[in-house]
């Protein structure tokens, strides 16, 4: 089972984090008239680096435990603006929908690579 | 009101934010032309202010939607003007009609009704993906 869950880790990390960020987009999204608001993301390959990273504690049997060193929120950083808006809202509908697409496709590839890896497994099993 | 757990909870208070601040413009655009004897009773334009509310109370996730924190009027005069005939005329044959910018109203809609649409593409983009999340591995 642990080559398996081996196998799909990588992707199965992405997707979690693919999705995480859908969230904080659409939060940007949601509040892209509220004065004051700070617009926030998340560096996705430093935070799937926290993910897989397994740390100083290294693993040498494969019945230890893998430590996890990430912070656990992945670390929501604020955006920096093009243009400057009046009520002090950073942000900038076109930035936000963009990524927002960008990151549903990266989800979707993701998710695509995940479906191949499961179809290789059944065909593996059934030895067809 | 209830926690921030996922995406729907993010949009449709959104949504209804927008919805309060689309019922405002309609509000101040019933009244636009309205007139009333004094500048104390007529009407004045209102407009919802917005608040950003977090998942967690540390907002380190980055997670939050946005509701409407309060409902404020324009602190803008009303337009005097001088029609002695007129039936509300004041004793000093003045009316007074309401501050309200139909310009201003309609750009303002036109943004309020663009940004509920971005909550409802979201919406509708996601629960593709969950779908297809979903379907995973068939």
């Amino acid at each position: 089972m642990k080559s398996i869950e081996n196998h799909i880790q990588a992707h199965a990390d992405a997707l979690n984090l693919r999705a995480k960020r859908n969230e904080i987009l659409a939060s940007n999204i949601a509040n892209s008239a509220t004065p004051n608001f700070k617009a926030r993301d998340i560096d996705f390959s430093k935070a799937l680096q926290a993910r897989m990273d397994v740390g100083p504690v290294s693993v040498s049997n494969d019945r230890h435990f893998k430590v996890y060193t990430g912070t656990g929120d992945e670390g929501a950083q604020f955006r920096q603006s093009v243009n400057a808006s009046q009520d002090g809202n950073t942000v900038e509908l076109h930035v936000e929908q963009m990524q927002f697409s960008e990151n549903v496709m990266r989800y979707q590839t993701s998710l695509e690579f995940l479906n191949r890896k499961f179809s290789g497994l059944m065909s593996a099993i059934k030895g067809e | 009101m209830s926690d921030i757990k996922n995406i729907f909870d993010i949009a449709s208070r959104g949504m209804s934010a927008q919805m309060v601040r689309l019922n405002t413009v309609a509000s101040n655009l019933a009244n636009a032309r309205s007139v009333a004897s004094s500048d104390a009773e007529a009407y004045k334009a209102v407009k919802a202010v917005f608040k950003t509310v977090y998942a967690d109370d540390v907002q380190k996730t980055g997670i939050s939607s946005v509701d409407v924190d309060e409902i404020i009027e324009v602190d803008r005069p009303a337009e005097k003007s001088y029609q002695p005939g007129h039936p509300k005329a004041d004793k000093d044959g003045f009316i007074y009609t309401a501050a309200v910018n139909v310009d201003e109203e309609l750009v303002e809609m036109l943004e309020a009704s663009r940004q509920y649409e971005n909550n409802v593409e979201m919406v509708t983009t996601l629960r593709g993906l969950m779908m297809r999340t979903i379907n995973m591995g068939k």
